[in-house]
């Protein structure tokens, strides 16, 4: 695969059985218009025949560059294009006792309908992206990050998709399942100690990043603005158009902070009314994957503490509890981070005043597939 | 029976910033109980009010997984290890945070 720079966009080329398309990464007409002109002056590869333009999530257009040459029109898409766009769920039972004494309607972006199976694949994506258009990730650059296990799904299933190696440092505490998925899908791991979470994980990054620059593309999610614009661009945008307009509450947990920093800053563009609340774990110690207790983690250089109009603090245990409820209730088998979210949803909802209408909108982080063999199941 | 009990990062700032600490205990039970006698500001993380393990505090004994073994009843014996991991993804497969060090 040979990639062509086209201003910010990322156009790749791809040689197939005698024939030759180009996948770009990027949205909408303007850049159609903008490569096609690059074409014409002959700035791609020579002996480029037809072309096939992938716009993110939709087939943006077919131009005839040579049109002695029979254009193929690709069927299907990549899997790649499926990344965002995730259903918005409306709460239907969980919030019925709620909903019946006020006007609050609670709804989430079921995240795990990204192929990665969580929220974490619009970030690596975005990240990934980024670091092509700079010139940061370039063939023969292996990507590398330390990750409790989302991200890196997300880092190798694309790297996979784009034919890029990752390399992945993750606490060795993480589910056999897990280590087994990231392997499948090519990735190299390097294990740290469990007890010392994912900062010890991002330790070691940095150690083997030091040791060899130039192989490295390090995309850092805890320091990548490309992070939070993933949300900016798409996360937040998609919750405005789902929602008609209305969501009145955004409600996320904190990890990388991505998620709240990105939606939350496009949200109050569109209705600065928006009240925006962050959710963080009830201590240091705590069983939602993913999600940073601020006051004793190290601390991600995109997290702003002066975004959020209010915190609120989740335990593991209030987690579990909807999970299982969630489970039963709505039909949905949540994973305990995505609990914890609905647990600081129906809080936000207790607290609306009577008389004021409420749209409640959070984020499902990821589904409770990687989390069935935990204890909580089959306790209480 | 001298045990090392290993204390996770996230709970070293209420165990007097140590990584690990010796106790004399014939049980996991004995050993976590010491562990909380001597660090009284670790027992709300690692146990509920009704004195229950917290369901997401996972504890080996040098790698097993206690739950696969007598529970919190697993003897212990001179110069064995107890680990405390935070279930983060499913748990651990058999090997605890000592295995790699």
């Amino acid at each position: 695969m040979i990639r062509v720079s086209c201003g910010k966009l990322a156009v790749y080329i791809l040689e197939w059985g005698g024939g030759i398309e180009w996948v770009v990464e990027g949205h909408g007409a303007a850049i159609t218009a903008e490569l096609r002109q690059r074409i014409s002056k002959g700035q791609t590869q020579a002996g480029l025949k037809s072309g096939t333009y992938m716009g993110r999530g939709s087939l943006v257009s077919v131009p005839v560059v040579n049109r002695g040459v029979a254009q193929r029109v690709r069927v299907g898409e990549s899997v790649l294009a499926r990344i965002g766009n995730t259903p918005l769920l409306h709460m239907e039972r969980i919030a019925r006792e709620l909903a019946q004494a006020r006007d609050v309607e609670i709804c989430a972006k079921a995240e795990w309908f990204n192929p990665g199976g969580s929220v974490k694949d619009r970030a690596a994506l975005s990240m990934i992206e980024a670091g092509l258009a700079s010139g940061a990730l370039r063939a023969g650059k292996t990507i590398i990050d330390a990750t409790s296990g989302n991200t890196g799904i997300a880092y190798a299933m694309i790297g996979s998709a784009m034919g890029y190696p990752v390399k992945l440092c993750l606490p060795d505490s993480a589910s056999p399942e897990r280590k087994k998925m990231l392997l499948a899908y090519g990735a190299e791991l390097v294990f740290t100690p469990g007890d010392e979470s994912t900062d010890g994980a991002i330790r070691r990054v940095h150690e083997i990043v030091a040791g060899d620059r130039e192989r490295y593309f390090y995309p850092d999610q805890y320091s990548n603005d490309a992070n939070w614009m993933a949300h900016y661009r798409t996360t937040a945008n998609e919750i405005w158009e789902q929602s008609g307009g209305r969501v009145t509450h955004f409600v996320a947990g904190l990890g990388t902070s991505g998620t709240f920093m990105g939606t939350t800053r496009r949200l109050k563009e569109l209705n600065p009314r928006i009240r925006c609340i962050s959710l963080q774990p009830d201590g240091p110690f705590h069983g939602l994957e993913g999600w940073k207790d601020m006051a004793t983690a190290m601390r991600p250089a995109i997290y702003d503490d002066g975004l959020a109009d209010e915190n609120l603090l989740v335990s593991t245990e209030a987690a579990y509890v909807m999970v299982k409820r969630a489970a039963r209730e709505e039909g949905l088998l949540l994973s305990p981070s995505a609990g914890a979210a609905l647990v600081g949803s129906l809080r936000v909802a207790a607290g609306i005043p009577d008389g004021e209408k409420a749209v409640i909108v959070t984020v499902f982080a990821d589904s409770a597939a990687k989390y069935l063999n935990e204890r909580f199941w089959d306790e209480g | 029976m001298a045990v090392k009990v290993i204390i996770p990062t996230p709970l070293r700032v209420y165990a007097g910033k140590r990584d690990s600490t010796e106790v004399s205990a014939g049980s996991v039970a004995g050993a976590l109980a010491q562990l909380t006698a001597e660090f009284t500001e670790l027992k709300k993380h690692l146990f509920t009010e009704q004195g229950h393990l917290r369901s997401f505090v996972n504890v080996y004994l040098n790698d097993e997984d206690i739950r696969y073994l007598a529970k919190e009843q697993t003897v212990t014996k001179d110069g064995d290890t107890v680990s405390i991991v935070p279930s983060i993804a499913g748990g651990c497969s058999g090997n605890s945070g000592q295995a790699s060090r």
